[in-house]
């Protein structure tokens, strides 16, 4: 099983705050590997919000391509994170040549442009550099966006991040989520592991996905750019959030009643129960089967938590004013907010999506049988 | 036979028939049940002689013969009287002294059964044991660190949709602006599907409605039923029950007349209204009611004559394509109930099968497309019909759900499979490879009449006289001394039955894929089957 840690915070943390949250909980995982995603970054990313950060694993000849690709857009280096790496990886870490975290500068030919269409054409370039490094197996990326980075290797979490030294002031961040990983179903692929991202939104999962094939068709058939890959049964998670809220236009309140929608009488009891409906029966094919609880990150910083209408998989989320954390279990989060009021620690169940805003303020409970924002808005 | 009348091309002995019944002399006890229940009169009263000789000891006494008779039970064997192993000698003999056996060979029946050239026609079905579904296996056990569900204690919700689902996008917009939604039902995914009132008898009918109701109102299983084409009666047009009926229109338009009148004066809208364009068993042929069961209460429903043969056409004889047939009336049909019942075609699965889906696809009002492969059922068909028409089912339906995966409307134009569904008894198996293949929804029609109704037919080529009104169970009769056999209530008893076990057998499957939430509609990656060729052309999993 996977275990899953997330934090926001008001002050930049260390990633290593997750990673050691992680190690607290290495019962629940095998220490096959380590996927990070960290945004809303503090240390010398902070002056430079807008530009877009380059996330992944390169061969020599691959670092040669990818320039000349760079140069070819116009994209110029604004900063990046080097790691000089030991001779020999600790064990089962694999030999990597490096280890891209660089900022570019957008091109000027892209002056003038919308945000939208920048956004839209950085997805484009992450997946055509994608392709590229599939074919000739010399690039592995993760995330092309602005005040994001991602880091996911094989091996135990806490050796990997030593190895790559995550303590380093210049990864700090406000959001962190990280992945301690098992593989069960999949081989070892790094595209495979999560977080996942796609225009924004990031999600990380715990647990199995059993309606993955059709949900998969479903999302595939929508010809949208980005909803490929599907190394993992959990990558649909991010593509459901990024359907949900940018093709939607629904809010995370709505994610919940897309993937396990209400039941029976549940449904026909919710004062909005014809919209509902409508919504259940409409987005029927992105309706997962669980056991699953989800995590992910918004654009505007917002963090969550959600669980399927299982509730097979442990998950709480606690904090304080400033600094909340999701976790898989309570060890992870005790590790990384000891001095919290544990009396407001709160477990999601199968109807609940737990948030925490931009603000950091509190924990938002959203239960499934509340009426929907629209109508307390109304 | 007797030696002096001529042995003529058709002139059979009991061995040349499919069915010998085999009698008991010693256990008879002569009461004549056998033979006045025998629904093609194959027995009759034996009068045989019986020479016993007596041979002296000695040379003096001359020996002697005893000419005796005795009484029993004599198989006819005229095409017309060859027993059809339905069995009921079998079920009404007091002693057990009677049993038809299938014979050990191909019977000579069969190039005979054509007198005055025409060719052999009956109910029944293909009379072919094999089928792929019975060999799909389901592999995808979720076990360790996902375990499977408890079919026993955990939820389920085990629903299907019928009616046109419009994309997220649109039903968002439509939403906001008032637009017009299709009408969707959420329905329980075994749909009893086409049986006429005409080819059913009234006992059989009602049952099936009275069991659809109970499902509905006391079990909370939203099941539904299609009525065929021999229309509904007035009374349950105007019911609150119709909207657990599927009306059928086809190409004969039978009791149309009656339903539109009826229409003011409705208070429910019916579940959907199926158009039925073909049919598994005779693709490309139409209804057939023959004359023997259309009698006052049929013809008044139906609206014709009494007595006559009620041949539909293979086609909807007002239109002139099938492409403006299927516009025309899916908009007619869909006006009739004011936009608020789904329409949507049946057809024969057919190599054609994916034209017609495409031109649905492009139909805003298409609600589904209903399937039905070459195992499926009829009252009546010819022969050849049932035995080589049609197609697969279960390829056909694949195709078609991959078409649709590849146009993205997967979840807009829901496929119900039907034909052989639980032919071989394994219904909750079958429904769900189906689904799993892409179905989302299954109809079922033989097995709910086995089940609910104790039909006699198999794939062995048994009984399977649907056609001439002698339904020895008074199934598909319209004869009330025969059809008083069958009580609506003990058919209603059997489809709740029937219902609440497939159920149970259906999470049973689920449960161990892990599947709980909803309907495993496309979940190709749980199934398996040992054939190569077949894994390959169903895009499923191969194993040994």
């Amino acid at each position: 099983m996977c275990r899953l840690f997330a934090i926001t915070s008001q002050e930049p943390l260390s990633p290593m705050t997750a990673v050691n949250a992680l190690n607290v909980m290495k019962e629940g995982h095998d220490g096959s590997g380590v996927g990070l995603f960290l945004r809303d970054l503090g240390g010398p990313f902070e002056d430079i919000k807008d530009a877009p950060i380059l996330s992944g694993i390169f061969t020599k000849s691959g670092l040669v391509r990818l320039d000349s690709f760079m140069v070819k857009y116009g994209f110029m280096t604004k900063y990046k994170i080097t790691t000089s790496l030991t001779k020999n990886p600790p064990p089962g870490v694999p030999k990597r040549d490096v280890y891209i975290i660089r900022a570019y500068e957008y091109p000027e030919a892209w002056e003038g442009m919308s945000q939208e269409d920048k956004y839209d054409k950085l997805v484009e370039i992450r997946l055509e550099l994608r392709q590229m490094g599939a074919a000739e197996g010399d690039m592995i990326v993760y995330s092309f966006w602005p005040d994001v980075i991602m880091i996911k290797e094989i091996g135990d979490p806490m050796r990997v991040a030593e190895h790559l030294r995550l303590d380093r002031a210049e990864f700090n961040s406000r959001i962190v989520m990280a992945q301690g990983r098992q593989n069960t179903n999949y081989a070892i692929n790094l595209y495979a592991c999560h977080p996942f991202f796609l225009r924004g939104y990031s999600t990380m999962t715990n647990g199995e996905n059993t309606a993955f094939i059709p949900i998969r068709d479903y999302l595939q058939s929508r010809g949208i750019t980005g909803y490929s890959g599907f190394q993992s049964d959990s990558e649909v998670f991010t593509h459901i959030l990024h359907y949900t809220k940018h093709i939607l236009g629904l809010d995370l309140e709505y994610f919940k009643h897309i993937i396990t929608p209400l039941q029976g009488a549940d449904i026909e009891m919710h004062p909005d129960r014809s919209f509902l409906k409508n919504l259940k029966q409409t987005c029927r094919r992105l309706i997962i089967d669980g056991p699953n609880c989800v995590i992910g990150s918004m654009q505007d910083h917002t963090l969550f938590m959600v669980q399927d209408r299982k509730k097979f998989r442990p998950g709480i989320v606690g904090g304080r004013p400033g600094v909340y954390a999701f976790s898989s279990e309570i060890c992870g989060l005790d590790a990384a907010i000891p001095e919290r009021d544990k009396s407001t620690d709160f477990q999601p169940m199968h109807l609940d999506t737990a948030i925490v805003g931009p603000d950091r303020k509190e924990v938002k409970i959203c239960r499934q049988t509340d009426p929907l924002p629209h109508q307390r808005c109304a | 036979m007797q030696a002096d009348r001529p042995i003529t091309p058709s002139t059979l002995c009991i061995k040349d028939l499919p069915w010998q019944v085999l009698w008991n002399k010693e256990k008879c006890a002569l009461c004549g049940r056998c033979a006045s229940v025998c629904p093609v009169r194959a027995l009759e009263l034996g009068v045989f002689r019986k020479r016993t000789i007596n041979t002296a000891l000695n040379l003096e006494t001359p020996s002697s013969n005893l000419y005796s008779i005795f009484h029993g039970v004599r198989q006819k064997t005229e095409p017309q009287h060859a027993c059809v192993g339905c069995g009921m000698c079998t079920l009404v003999c007091p002693n057990d002294a009677i049993l038809p056996e299938r014979s050990d060979e191909a019977d000579k029946l069969r190039y005979h059964s054509n007198a005055g050239g025409l060719p052999r026609t009956r109910g029944g079905r293909r009379n072919v044991k094999d089928g792929i579904l019975d060999r799909i296996k389901f592999v995808r056990i979720s076990m360790l660190t996902d375990p499977a569900l408890d079919a026993g204690r955990h939820e389920f919700e085990l629903r299907t949709l019928l009616g046109r689902v419009l994309p997220p996008e649109e039903n968002l917009k439509f939403q906001r602006e008032n637009g017009w939604i299709p009408p969707v039902r959420e329905i329980y995914p075994l749909v009893i599907g086409s049986m006429s009132f005409g080819a059913l008898s009234p006992p059989m009918w009602e049952g099936l409605q009275m069991g659809v109701a109970y499902l509905n109102e006391e079990m909370n299983m939203p099941v539904r039923m299609c009525t065929g084409e021999g229309g509904c009666p007035p009374r349950l047009m105007r019911s609150r029950f119709i909207k657990y009926v599927i009306l059928q229109i086809a190409s004969g338009y039978f009791g149309w007349d009656e339903m539109i009148h009826a229409i003011p004066h409705m208070k429910e809208v019916p579940c959907a209204i199926e158009i039925k364009y073909g049919q598994g068993a005779k693709p490309g042929d139409g209804g057939l009611l023959m004359w023997h069961k259309v009698n006052k209460l049929i013809a008044a429903i139906r609206g014709v004559p009494v007595g006559v043969s009620l041949p539909s056409p293979p086609t909807h004889q007002t239109k002139y394509s099938i492409e403006e047939a299927v516009a025309k009336m899916i908009q007619s049909m869909s006006m009739a109930w004011g936009f608020q019942a789904p329409v949507y075609p049946k057809i024969s699965a057919s190599s054609t099968s994916l034209a017609v889906l495409n031109n649905l696809t492009r139909n805003p009002y298409a609600a589904g497309l209903a399937i039905d492969g070459e195992d499926g059922g009829t009252g009546a068909a010819y022969n050849v019909s049932m035995d080589h028409m049609g197609h697969p089912i279960a390829s056909n339906v694949r195709d078609c759900y991959l078409n649709l995966v590849k146009i993205g409307k997967q979840n807009e134009i829901p496929l119900f499979a039907g034909g052989g569904v639980g032919k071989n008894g394994n219904l909750a198996a079958n429904a769900a490879a189906l689904i799993m293949l892409g179905a989302s929804g299954i109809q079922i029609g033989k097995y709910i009449m086995q089940a609910a109704a104790g039909c006699l037919g198999s794939e062995g080529d048994r009984c399977n006289i649907c056609n001439i009104g002698l339904c020895p169970k008074g199934i598909t009769s319209q004869d009330p001394r025969l059809f008083k056999r069958l009580s609506a209530e003990n058919v209603a008893e059997r489809v709740v039955d029937a219902y609440l076990s497939f159920d149970i057998e259906l999470k049973k499957i689920v449960a161990p894929l892990g599947r709980s939430t909803s309907l495993p509609i496309g979940m190709s990656d749980a199934l398996a089957i040992d054939d190569k060729h077949a894994a390959d052309r169903l895009d499923i999993k191969y194993v040994v």
